[in-house]
């Protein structure tokens, strides 16, 4: 079927295929940042926002996004580097296989949540599994970001 | 020291978060054929026939490769430094079936989605045989997992086929027995452990494509690109001459990408068609055929006198193969040497073994590589007969701990040079305020806060075998290129080079260009595995500037007319000693060794030890126990680490929280489990559960470092060393909580609850 989706800001025009995942529409469209990590819904690799708030891009159907905005890490960059050094200063990106999709959702909760408890952190990313770094470093890099952000 | 043992930030850091096309599946050709392959419902099983007929008519589809198109050359897929002990067992596809899986077909096609379509129309007729799923009872059975004539075993590692064995062995230091009877307590228990899957992020995945030059090239996520050289070549019964590996950047190993899992199915359809071919693991894929950690069965005598000194350890320990011995025969020696060496001063200690074949997947190396399972069993004990003296579990490693200058018997007699075991433990007791927490306190909600100890060790490198080589050019204006063969598998390790480089050569490290890992131009490294790469390769880094200095000295001294002699280098400029105003920069030299010389400066060496000096920890776990639900939380982790010198505070760090919550996955959670058909039943991350940040609250790391003499600045490892604390340090808090012991994991809560309710 015939869609219109905005990815970063650019509108395209496509005939799709009813069970193409988002995930692999936003590739085609050169997204490489976009990773699958499971087929399940359960690591948090595939993370894109759409109109803005983060959805697993592997269970949304490209459809869905019919009409609307799709925003993957290339979208981003400003922001994901400015986050990104922090992660990088505290070495948490290791592999970096699933930096992506969990900066993607670190961002959605920088916006979304005001001054959340390391409780809250947790609760937030739970979705976000990361296998190298045992989550500690990642942790730290947030709650410096955070804290940079408030001082502006 | 500018660098060394400063958290530097990694090299490929901002490329990684901001999210760049550098992993294995953005780089593929978009020509390249999909390829899907048709695996075995079966775990013991012969093909009677394979009807691709139908399938072939999909559209898109392009081959489909059957065990009647495949090479005949058995072979092993382990990644070991030829001759593999691991025995030559497999073929890329076989008759005869040996676990769920395995591969029937390989399908290409020009789409993924006409290619699952044929996957799904070839018609396979099977001859369904019983499989032999339990490993207990796999030495002399029957049912032989391979049965065939032309299986062979390199190495004299005791494989026997006919009889199930993979690799069998025994040692005997003093008279076990003997000691054991002169013992005061001695404590038996037999342990299991359960394969563990790695669960690195980025499942397995490799492309294919014929170069200009005809030469198969083969771009995969791997940990080692030059045994994946010699093994394609084995398995395809091609030259080596005739295949290029390169590893981009890959997401994650922890040892499974130390075994070729999925580059055989592209290069073999691109040998066939000439095509690029590509393939993507599914998680499920990944799970059900990977590479696991080996499920193993060890049974342990400890035996100590009335005032807790520790005289005698026998170990024996059956490990499960599965269906094909990769790493079998290596992974078992770690089980008893990197975990009766952690007491120096046993009068006798026995390890025997046998590693068995069964119908269930093979096994393959997963960071610890034996010694994890051993050092669980080991410690487990060791807690044990702790609590029958009535002793604290630390005070009895303090008692027998292996300690600098001891000879270590159990581990190839080599000398320790370098062990801050007692320090570690010094600092995790005060970390923890074990004192004041062992061995428990019952909160107002019922609920028991308990801790547990354990101690680690491990190896650096491969004694004798492992070589890392890396080559230095300086280029003109001054800086350099630094081309290894080690593999950076999201570890660093392309950073920490440069940083024990640009420390030898007294430069900026951004004036350090590294590159890794071409097979075609990258010097030869065996490849990142067996904790090495720091210790090996930071080796051969250190020799390599060693003789390049002299090269840039030679030619600074020949430029200012002067001899070697008269002249040093300061890393920006060489200079007369006697007069500092004549000098030339190194710029300078850059530029003039690039005009009319007869020697670009460039320098390459090799290094190998002859030892490989243990790195060594104490972990320490505090626990929140519901005695009602059996649930545990693990509300605290202190790590104390002696790596000798640390290269990256900040990646060696994170380096050691990462290995901790692995190893807290394996103590708690994560337990493949089979069907009695033999097919794997949790084999999703939404059943097989790898601990998520709402498992975890604090783990705290601290190095007490020893120095290593015959590392690189002191260096010795510290990947694999840091997943061996947790299981036995929790099985520990667990018993001060609710004074039962634990012998097989994952511990679960249903266990502790039933276990307290039999109590």
């Amino acid at each position: 079927m015939v869609v219109t989706i905005t990815v970063n800001g650019t509108k395209y025009t496509d005939d799709i295929s009813p069970d193409l995942p988002l995930l692999d529409y936003v590739r085609s469209k050169g997204c490489l940042s976009v990773k699958r990590g499971c087929e399940t819904s359960n690591c948090g690799l595939c993370t894109v926002h759409l109109d803005g708030k983060p959805v697993l891009s592997c269970s949304v159907l490209a459809v869905r996004a019919n009409g609307r905005q799709v925003t993957t890490l290339e979208g981003l960059e400003e922001e994901a580097r400015a986050f990104g050094a922090f992660l990088a200063d505290e070495g948490g990106e290791q592999c970096g296989f699933c930096s992506p999709g969990f900066i993607m959702n670190v961002l959605a909760m920088a916006h979304e949540l005001d001054d959340p408890t390391d409780e809250e952190i947790r609760e937030y990313l739970a979705g976000n599994l990361c296998r190298c770094t045992g989550y500690q470093s990642q942790l730290r890099a947030i709650r410096k970001y955070l804290t940079s952000k408030k001082e502006g | 020291m500018a660098y060394v043992n400063a958290p530097v930030r990694k090299k490929d850091a901002m490329s990684l978060v901001t999210g760049k096309p550098v992993y294995v599946e953005d780089q593929i050709p978009k020509n390249a054929l999909v390829v899907k392959l048709l695996r075995s419902p079966h775990a013991n099983a012969f093909i009677t026939s394979i009807d691709k007929t139908a399938a072939m008519k999909v559209p898109g589809v392009v081959c489909i490769l059957t065990h009647e198109d495949a090479p005949k050359s058995r072979f092993t897929t382990a990644g070991q430094t030829y001759p593999e002990p691991s025995p030559y067992d497999r073929l890329i596809l076989d008759r005869h079936l040996r676990c769920a899986g395995d591969p029937v077909a390989i399908v290409a096609a020009e789409t993924a989605q006409a290619a699952e379509r044929a996957v799904r129309m070839i018609k396979v007729k099977y001859d369904v045989r019983e499989p032999l799923l339990d490993f207990r009872k796999a030495k002399d059975n029957p049912i032989l997992v391979h049965p065939e004539d032309d299986f062979k075993a390199l190495c004299p590692v005791g494989a026997d086929n006919k009889r199930n064995l993979c690799s069998t062995d025994v040692f005997e230091i003093g008279d076990v027995e003997k000691e054991l009877a002169a013992c005061d307590v001695v404590c038996t228990r037999t342990y299991h452990t359960k394969a563990n899957n790695q669960a690195m992020m980025e499942t397995f995945r490799t492309f294919t494509y014929l170069d200009e030059y005809g030469r198969l090239t083969v771009v995969s996520s791997t940990q080692v690109p030059f045994h994946v050289r010699r093994i394609l070549s084995n398995a395809l019964e091609i030259k080596k001459s005739q295949i290029r590996v390169i590893k981009p950047r890959i997401g994650g190993g922890f040892g499974a990408k130390q075994s070729v899992v999925s580059e055989l199915f592209p290069a073999l359809v691109t040998m066939k068609t000439g095509r690029p071919a590509s393939i993507i693991y599914t998680r499920e894929e990944s799970m059900t055929n990977g590479s696991p950690r080996h499920e193993m069965q060890m049974t342990v005598r400890v035996g100590a006198d009335q005032s807790g000194v520790i005289r005698v350890i026998d170990l024996y320990a059956l490990s499960n193969a599965g269906a094909y011995g990769d790493h079998g025969p290596t992974t078992i020696g770690l089980v008893s040497h990197k975990s009766l060496s952690l007491y120096g001063g046993l009068s006798a200690a026995r390890f025997a073994c046998d590693v068995v074949y069964t119908n269930t997947m093979g096994g393959g190396a997963y960071r610890g590589y034996g010694a994890t399972q051993g050092i669980f069993a080991v410690e487990a004990a060791v807690s044990e007969i702790a609590a029958k003296l009535s002793m604290d579990p630390c005070e009895i490693r303090e008692k027998n701990m292996v300690a600098e200058g001891q000879i270590m018997h159990t581990y190839y007699g080599e000398p320790c040079n370098s062990c801050a075991l007692d320090r570690c433990m010094q600092k995790a007791k005060e970390m923890m305020q074990w004192n004041e927490k062992y061995p428990r306190k019952v909160l107002e909600n019922g609920h028991i806060r308990s801790v547990g100890v354990a101690m680690a060790m491990q190896g650096s490198g491969i004694s004798g075998v492992d070589i890392g080589s890396v080559e230095i050019r300086l280029n003109d204006d001054g800086f350099y290129t630094l081309l290894v063969g080690c593999t950076d598998m999201g570890t660093g390790c392309d950073t920490i080079l440069s940083q024990m480089a640009a420390d030898c050569l007294e430069c900026d490290i951004d004036n350090i260009a590294v590159r890794g890992v071409d097979t075609d131009q990258s010097p030869y490294d065996t490849g990142s595995y067996a904790s090495s790469t720091t210790y090996v390769t930071g080796m051969a880094v250190v020799k390599t500037c060693e003789s390049l200095r002299k090269k840039i000295i030679e030619m600074g001294a020949s430029m200012l007319g002067v001899s070697v002699d008269e002249v040093s280098f300061d890393g920006k400029r060489v200079y007369v000693i006697a007069d500092e105003n004549r000098s030339v920069t190194i710029s300078e030299i850059g530029y003039a060794s690039y005009e009319g010389h007869n020697h670009c400066l460039s320098a390459s060496e090799s290094h190998s030890s002859p030892v490989s000096p243990p790195p060594f920890m104490v972990g320490m776990a505090e626990i929140d126990l519901d005695p009602l639900t059996g649930e545990v939380n693990v509300i605290d982790y202190v790590g104390v680490v002696d790596c000798g010198t640390v290269i990256n505070k900040n990646l060696a760090r994170v380096q050691t929280e990462g290995g901790i919550v692995q190893g807290i996955g394996m103590a708690l959670y994560e337990d493949i489990r089979y069907s009695e058909r033999g097919t794997m039943q949790n084999n999703s991350f939404m059943q097989y559960k790898i601990p998520s940040r709402l498992d975890l609250n604090t783990i705290r790391v601290a190095f007490e470092s020893s120095y290593e003499p015959t590392g690189p600045f002191g260096a010795k490892s510290i990947g694999e060393l840091v997943i061996n604390t947790p299981s036995p340090a929790i099985v520990d808090a667990i018993y001060n909580a609710t004074g039962l012991w634990f012998d097989t994991l994952p511990v679960r809560a249903e266990d502790i609850a039933l276990g307290l309710l039999k109590k």
